[in-house]
């Protein structure tokens, strides 16, 4: 994955990237419950028919987000937008907004098609159209010969697809999604994470998506808002935030990483016994450096050719783990320095080896915020 | 598991108690309904179904049981609407104080029945609280007689004594009700008022049918309230119950009714029974 030379650290994404208006602004949105904080000045924008995931771990807050958005919390300050509507001043049911909860949710009282009429039944739409939209929507998420079903004879992923079509049916325009895949095995899983893709490109609605699993964050996401203890660490493309990082728990979050800790001094880090010139500023520096990024050159079978400023360093593999494609190499280098290497699966490493990185791909990143 | 021994043991006290003062009663209460008494007070031990010919051609019966069941209908009632709103209360907006206030349901039944209905009569009576109150305040020249010795005054008293019975399952049945259900449908563009009548409403009629058959069962039954309190005009079936195993002593009429309120009843939780389990979806 070859970078771009980019500004030192990376520009915080807050609005979406390309020219789509902006649906739904989050304004210094903090919550706290009994004197903790859940949220801390949480601030972002989202884009019409965006898919923006909101990802964290439990504890993170990204629920607590998700259901001030959807009016079941109020925020103990901050606002939220929907363009000229003050939307947390709405109660729930005034919302253009529609959950998939993490349970489902379903009314157990009533039919598959009673559950996803709800919602125009109580708009009081003429039943002609209920009836039609209703079909359409079963027809989409394919549970249309469930109809007459109640929830508790059906399965857990038909749950979750009826789940959908109750919130979807409404054409809100957003939808938030609470872990709707957690309680689904690997497999249907990974099936369902295609399909809600691709039934949110074809519906076009923005989806607000909460996980705790950055994989699965990486696959679907337009964008990625991580957030960490309440504090939004990095909101960016899967791609910008795997490469460029903002935070030292970012790297760490997201894939594999070498933490560097070192100095930087007149445009040259240090760390170690390495250096490198940088653009960050001088003083105490913390930088992230992917593990496909470290090139085992003692090992490369082809001689690559010398990057003008590589940096290099020797040490001894004291570990390997295969990772299907790929396999990491951990590397106790010469200095007492730890660092962890990518190769391509089924490589003959060997005992000592010479490693090679580029300035280019070492990124600064920030020290996160301890937690109070 | 356990052995035979330990089996026979465990069950033997249950069944020997069930059988004693449960099948055993009722088997004599069977036989007595279709046995008569003669006119010098002893009792034919000849089958026969004078009893329940009785029953069908005296109105005077057929006159009590249809007021017991109109004034146990009363009470349902009153119960139903005093309970639900407590019940909905304390399960939806009472905090922290929803153990305090749970309890303050609960302590009226720690009080003696007898207690509670002697109270009644305190308020109710010509001399009593209230009628010297509506006096006291110019309301009323004379004492209300209405109020005492009345069914009013026993559909009133048995509210008091058995609306906590309705308040306790409507209160399980709502505790039941999963939050996110409600939240659903809030989200799902509900108002307030939809979603109580939308989710919360039917998901809470199994309480709702239990809570009604226990106010309606017990006051069906009930014969202190009326005796206390009911005057000649609020007697009910129970009461013409105990007077013929009493003073009348014509105990195979007494048995025949009781065995007509037994179907009663018994059907009753039948079809309450059958209501709940329509109703219940966990």
């Amino acid at each position: 994955m070859a970078s771009p030379p980019t500004p030192a650290v990376a520009p915080t994404a807050r609005t979406p990237p390309d020219t789509k208006p902006i649906l739904l602004s989050i304004k210094n949105v903090a919550k706290t419950f009994g004197g903790n904080a859940v949220l801390r000045n949480v601030s972002l924008d989202i884009a019409e028919g965006e898919f923006l995931t909101v990802l964290g771990e439990s504890g993170s807050g990204k629920t607590t987000l998700l259901r001030i958005i959807a009016g079941f919390e109020t925020a103990s300050s901050g606002e939220v937008w929907m363009g000229t509507l003050r939307l947390d001043l709405q109660p729930p049911y005034r919302r253009r907004v529609n959950t998939v909860f993490q349970s489902y949710a379903l009314f157990p009282h009533l039919t598959v098609e009673q559950n996803v009429a709800y919602g125009l039944r109580v708009a009081k739409r003429p039943a002609a159209e209920i009836a039609q939209r209703v079909a359409e929507a079963l027809d989409k998420v394919k549970m249309t010969a469930y109809a007459k079903a109640k929830p508790s004879k059906i399965s857990g992923g038909q749950q979750q697809r009826v789940a959908l079509a109750r919130a979807l049916v409404n054409r809100p325009r957003l939808l938030l999604l609470d872990e709707p895949l957690s309680a689904l095995d690997a497999n249907l899983r990974r099936q369902m994470q295609v399909e809600l893709k691709s039934l949110q490109r074809e519906v076009g609605i923005a989806f607000v998506f909460v996980t705790h699993d950055q994989e699965e964050a990486m696959v679907m996401s337009d964008r990625i808002a991580l957030l960490r203890f309440g504090d939004l660490e990095q909101i960016a493309t899967p791609r910008e935030i795997y490469s460029r990082p903002a935070t030292a728990y970012v790297a760490q979050f997201i894939g594999h990483t070498n933490l560097l800790k070192g100095e930087v001094r007149g445009g040259i880090a240090r760390c170690a016994s390495l250096s490198w010139p940088t653009q960050a500023p001088g003083g105490p520096a913390l930088f992230s450096l992917r593990p496909e990024h470290v090139r085992l050159a003692g090992n490369a079978p082809e001689k690559s050719p010398e990057k003008n400023q590589g940096v290099r360093t020797r040490g001894r593999v004291v570990h390997q783990a295969f990772h299907g494609a790929t396999e990491l190499v951990r590397v106790a280098c010469v200095d007492g320095l730890v660092l962890l290497a990518r190769t391509a699966a089924g490589l003959v490493v060997k005992n000592e080896v010479e490693l090679e990185f580029s300035p280019l791909d070492v990124v600064p990143v920030r020290e996160s915020r301890e937690r109070k | 598991m356990f052995s035979r021994t330990y089996k026979l043991i465990v069950t033997l006290p249950p069944l020997v108690w069930v059988t004693a003062f449960l099948l055993v009663p009722y088997f004599l209460m069977f036989c007595y309904s279709f046995w008569s008494v003669t006119p010098s007070q002893t009792i034919l031990h000849s089958w026969n179904l004078d009893n329940y010919k009785e029953l069908v051609v005296k109105t005077t019966y057929w006159q009590t049981l249809l007021r017991s069941m109109w004034i146990a209908a009363r009470v349902t009632i009153f119960s139903l609407m005093l309970g639900y709103p407590l019940a909905y209360f304390l399960s939806f907006y009472a905090g922290p104080r929803k153990d305090l206030l749970y309890q303050l349901v609960i302590i009226p039944l720690w009080v003696s029945y007898l207690v509670r209905a002697y109270a009644w009569k305190t308020i109710l009576g010509s001399e009593g609280v209230l009628n010297t109150l509506l006096q006291y305040v110019h309301l009323t020249r004379h004492p209300l007689d209405f109020l005492l010795y009345s069914p009013f005054a026993v559909v009133l008293t048995l509210t008091h004594i058995y609306t906590p019975f309705a308040v306790l399952p409507i209160y399980a049945a709502l505790e039941h009700i999963p939050r996110n259900l409600v939240e659903a449908s809030h989200d799902l563009g509900a108002t307030p008022t939809q979603t109580f009548w939308k989710v919360i409403f039917p998901l809470s009629i199994p309480g709702v049918v239990a809570g009604a058959t226990f106010a309606f069962v017990l006051s069906l039954g009930d014969f202190l309230a009326p005796l206390l309190l009911g005057g000649p005009s609020g007697i009910m079936i129970s009461n013409i119950v105990v007077s013929l195993f009493g003073a009348a002593y014509n105990w195979p009429l007494g048995a025949a009714i009781s065995l007509g309120m037994l179907i009663i009843v018994v059907s009753l939780l039948f079809v309450s029974e059958r209501l709940e389990k329509k109703w219940s979806f966990s």
